[in-house]
């Protein structure tokens, strides 16, 4: 069997004699092969170009991470009351008054109007998408052709919980397309369920997002996207708050504040690990009064 | 000079059929007219000619022949095929003639700078014609009965230029002057004057036209003399000219019921591709479907009843076998695809129950959309995008689970209604609030109500961040001790994060509202911390003052 680079037929057992021209001889050859001229050679590859960075609307996360990345996945993480939907809702408030269209994937239907008022989220310009038990059931048909579908919906429909209902959501608007934003509020879930999502979900909604303007933005209590995630931050609270209001009367205030303390523990633009960057701020309370 | 065109569909009542079952035309058909058994040809096609059908013999007759189509009349689809020509020819000429079902006639008065000269134009109405579904003849004329007795005799496209009228018209039989004619609506009987043309040997118009006029009028009278004329295409007459309501409804009578979505689904996509190409013609597109289907009488009446109860659109005044959607939609669009896919969707959530005998697709037309997309306007959903991710997402989660919020001026906890999501829609056309105790907030205006407030001395730390809450939907019930008035330790029972001693506590925040109507409520809030894994979780914490029952509502994050 003859090849194009080097004509000889080589012997068996003998090792291949190449010209002794070297590398750039081989080079030239190469290039000059048809079936590898569309193939560009890795020195020559351009830098993938940097995300556009969005408000967080935070100032200090901005400070910190430099905004959210369009186009990208972003993880929030955190405990209970770490300040993970303070940071949603910030970041859902700068959106909408960006006038960019926002969806909010519900899972656990635990979004506070209230809150996200107080934030300044524009509500004409979120879709509020919540999750959970549907309360219409799908309903009988009397004809025989359609009752093994029917039986099949009502299967589906039993064995659909609010996860399964929270990723097809999901995939159908980032299929749509034209959002600013989507955010997935994986926080009221278990961290055992939130792990049960197959990376390949991940992939294919960071691959949905990419070369486009939305935001991604996950809620959940640990990091679940893994390698998909473009930045990845993880919140915690930090208990000193509280410690300043034990000593007032309980009765002339309530809570107002919370301090936050949030670190970066992956960032795509980064090329090193960023462990030791945090940013700290102070979320103030809302009430109806 | 000028000059009239005249569309006319030859065997209305077939075309009529055909244009609902276009799949049809490549095989003989003939339309049966009258009661069983009495059913006799009414019109036919010309591959059933050649199988040997004429018009008039029974049902038994053509029974006989194999590979023919039989179809009884159907008076809604030939009202229907004569609105699609009557839509044809106002999308040409604001001055038409509504001449007969078959018949229409169009004044074209100063059209040639828009649609070029005569055969351009005859050749662009058949073609509109045939795009909503009718086969037609076109004949363009100095005066209109000229356009109709040539659009009658000639098939396809004919223009006959000014002052051949005679010639043109010579070679066409005599009974094209006594069919549709409104010149002898007065006159003697057709018959006995086209018998008494026949035995004089008067077999075509030029024959008719060569007759000395005063012979012929001392013979048939006045008619004769304006049968002539007509044969000469030389009368004059003023076009009465009609406006037609902007009503655009497709309907189909079906041979058998349908008990399937899909089969359904399929006229369904037949019917919204008519009525878009009528709303098209007319450069209407349409913001509201009116879905209405009959449905046989029988077992699933009550069914079908409580579907008809809607969301989406008043049905309540229809008959009890009729099942009736209305679909509206934030923008106007045209384009079947989408309507159909929505209607598909809201049909799967709202089967009609029972087989369905008839269907009947209105639309509402509105101007369309005149929108321009901006360099600089951020990122929004396309409308019809739109529309259908969210029919979709209905689907999985259900219809009163998403949408856009709207807060209600209240002080009642946990008050918002779910509205439709429209970010392109101008912000003052909401719908108004059905209770008027609840003013809503206006939207546009601020997002914010003036009863949500912010604690007072509160860091903003130049940012506009606040502490969120996550609601528990439904409150989650716990067990409270009290210690010196204040709430000690609490245990929830299926929850065991939410138990324990606990670390912090901060209120309470009295409120109460709506004691005049049986709906009253009235609440102490408390704020708690309790131990978690991480360190401290903050919660929520309600007692209803009318019940005495502690609920956790929510925690802070």
């Amino acid at each position: 069997m003859s090849s194009l680079l080097v004509c000889a037929q080589p012997a068996p057992g003998h090792p291949v004699a190449f010209p002794q021209e070297g590398s750039a001889f081989l080079l030239n050859r190469f290039s000059a092969l048809p079936q590898l001229a569309a193939v560009t050679p890795a020195s020559r590859l351009e830098v993938r170009p940097a995300p556009e960075l969005v408000c967080s609307g935070i100032r200090e996360l901005d400070a910190l991470t430099g905004g959210l990345p369009r186009g990208g996945l972003t993880e929030i993480c955190g405990p209970a009351s770490s300040g993970r939907t303070s940071v949603l809702v910030a970041a859902l408030a700068a959106t909408t008054q960006r006038q960019e269209a926002c969806a909010l994937v519900d899972i656990s239907d635990a979004f506070d109007p209230v809150s996200a008022a107080a934030a300044g989220v524009d509500f004409e310009r979120l879709l509020w998408v919540r999750c959970g038990e549907k309360k219409n059931p799908p309903q009988r048909h009397r004809d025989t052709e359609n009752t093994r579908k029917n039986s099949e919906e009502n299967l589906r429909y039993r064995l659909e919980g609010p996860l399964e209902q929270a990723l097809r959501v999901t995939d159908l608007l980032l299929q749509s397309g034209g959002f600013g934003m989507v955010a997935i509020d994986l926080g009221g879930i278990p961290f055992r369920n939130a792990r049960r999502i197959p990376l390949t979900t991940w992939f294919r909604f960071q691959r949905a997002v990419e070369n486009t303007p939305t935001v991604l933005l996950v809620i959940a209590e640990r990091a679940c996207a893994t390698s998909c995630a473009a930045l990845v931050m993880n919140f915690s609270p930090q208990p000193s708050a509280l410690s300043r209001q034990v000593n007032r009367p309980a009765h002339a205030e309530l809570l107002d504040q919370i301090q936050i303390e949030g670190e970066i523990l992956r960032s795509r633009a980064e090329r090193k690990p960023v462990r030791s960057a945090t940013a700290a701020f102070t979320t103030r309370a809302v009430r109806i009064s | 000079m000028a000059a009239f065109a005249c569309i006319f569909v030859p065997d209305f009542p077939l075309e009529a059929l055909l244009r609902a079952e276009p799949e049809l035309r490549s095989q003989a058909v003939a339309v049966l007219e009258g009661k069983a058994p009495l059913q006799k040809v009414f019109a036919l096609n010309e591959k059933a000619r050649y199988a040997g059908v004429e018009p008039g013999m029974s049902k038994l007759q053509v029974e006989t022949c194999t590979d023919l189509a039989l179809r009884p009349r159907s008076p809604v689809q030939e009202a229907v095929a004569h609105a699609a020509l009557l839509d044809c020819a106002q999308s040409f000429s604001p001055r038409v003639e509504d001449t007969g079902s078959d018949t229409i006639v169009l004044d074209l008065a100063g059209l040639e700078t828009l649609f070029g000269a005569a055969p351009k134009f005859a050749r662009d109405l058949a073609r509109r014609a045939s795009d909503l579904g009718l086969e037609v003849n076109v004949a363009v004329a100095s005066n209109p009965d000229t356009a109709v007795i040539a659009a009658r005799g000639f098939s396809g496209v004919t223009v006959i230029p000014a002052g051949k009228e005679a010639e043109q018209l010579g070679s066409l039989p005599l009974e094209v002057l006594f069919t549709g004619t409104p010149a002898l609506d007065n006159g003697p009987e057709p018959e006995r004057i086209l018998e008494t043309l026949e035995r004089w040997g008067v077999r075509n118009l030029r024959a008719l036209a060569a007759l000395p006029e005063v012979a012929l009028s001392e013979r048939l009278g006045q008619a004769g003399v304006r049968l002539q004329q007509l044969a000469r295409g030389a009368t004059s007459r003023t076009l009465v000219t009609v406006e037609p309501p902007l009503v655009f409804e497709e309907a189909i009578e079906l041979e058998y019921p349908l008990v399937l979505l899909e089969p359904l689904a399929f006229l369904l996509g037949r019917l919204l591709e008519q009525l878009c190409a009528r709303l098209a013609a007319r450069a209407l597109a349409t913001q509201e479907l009116r879905l209405q289907l009959e449905l046989e009488n029988g077992w699933q009446e009550e069914e079908s009843t409580a579907n008809r109860g809607d969301e989406f659109g008043p049905a309540g005044r229809a008959p009890r076998q009729v099942f009736c959607r209305t679909l509206r939609l934030p923008v106007p669009l045209l384009d079947a695809k989408t309507f159909l896919k929505l209607l598909q969707l809201d049909l799967k959530a709202h089967p009609p129950g029972a087989p369905i005998s008839k269907i009947h697709l209105t639309a509402e037309p509105v101007r369309p959309r005149a929108a321009q997309s901006g360099l600089f306007l951020p990122p929004s959903p396309e409308p019809e995008k739109l529309e259908l991710t969210l029919a979709r997402i209905a689907g999985i989660v259900g219809e009163n689970k998403v949408g856009c919020l709207q807060l209600l001026d209240t002080h009642r906890p946990d008050a918002f209604r779910m509205q439709r999501f429209a970010p392109g829609e101008s912000q003052g056309l909401k719908p108004h609030s059905k209770n008027p105790l609840h003013a809503e907030l206006k939207p546009g205006d601020t997002q914010k109500p003036p009863h949500i407030q912010t604690q007072p001395g509160a860091q903003t730390n130049g940012a506009n961040a606040v502490t969120a809450l996550r609601i528990f939907r439904p409150p989650v019930r716990a067990a409270v001790t009290l210690r010196d008035g204040k709430p000690a330790r609490i245990a929830c029972p299926k929850h065991p994060e939410l138990q324990g001693d606990i670390l912090w506590v901060a209120g309470p925040w009295r409120s109460s509202g709506d004691w005049w109507q049986q709906e009253g409520w009235a609440r102490d809030e408390w704020d708690i911390a309790l131990p978690a894994e991480d360190g401290l979780a903050l919660y929520r914490l309600v007692r209803d003052l009318l019940s005495g029952g502690w609920f956790v509502e929510g925690s802070y994050d």
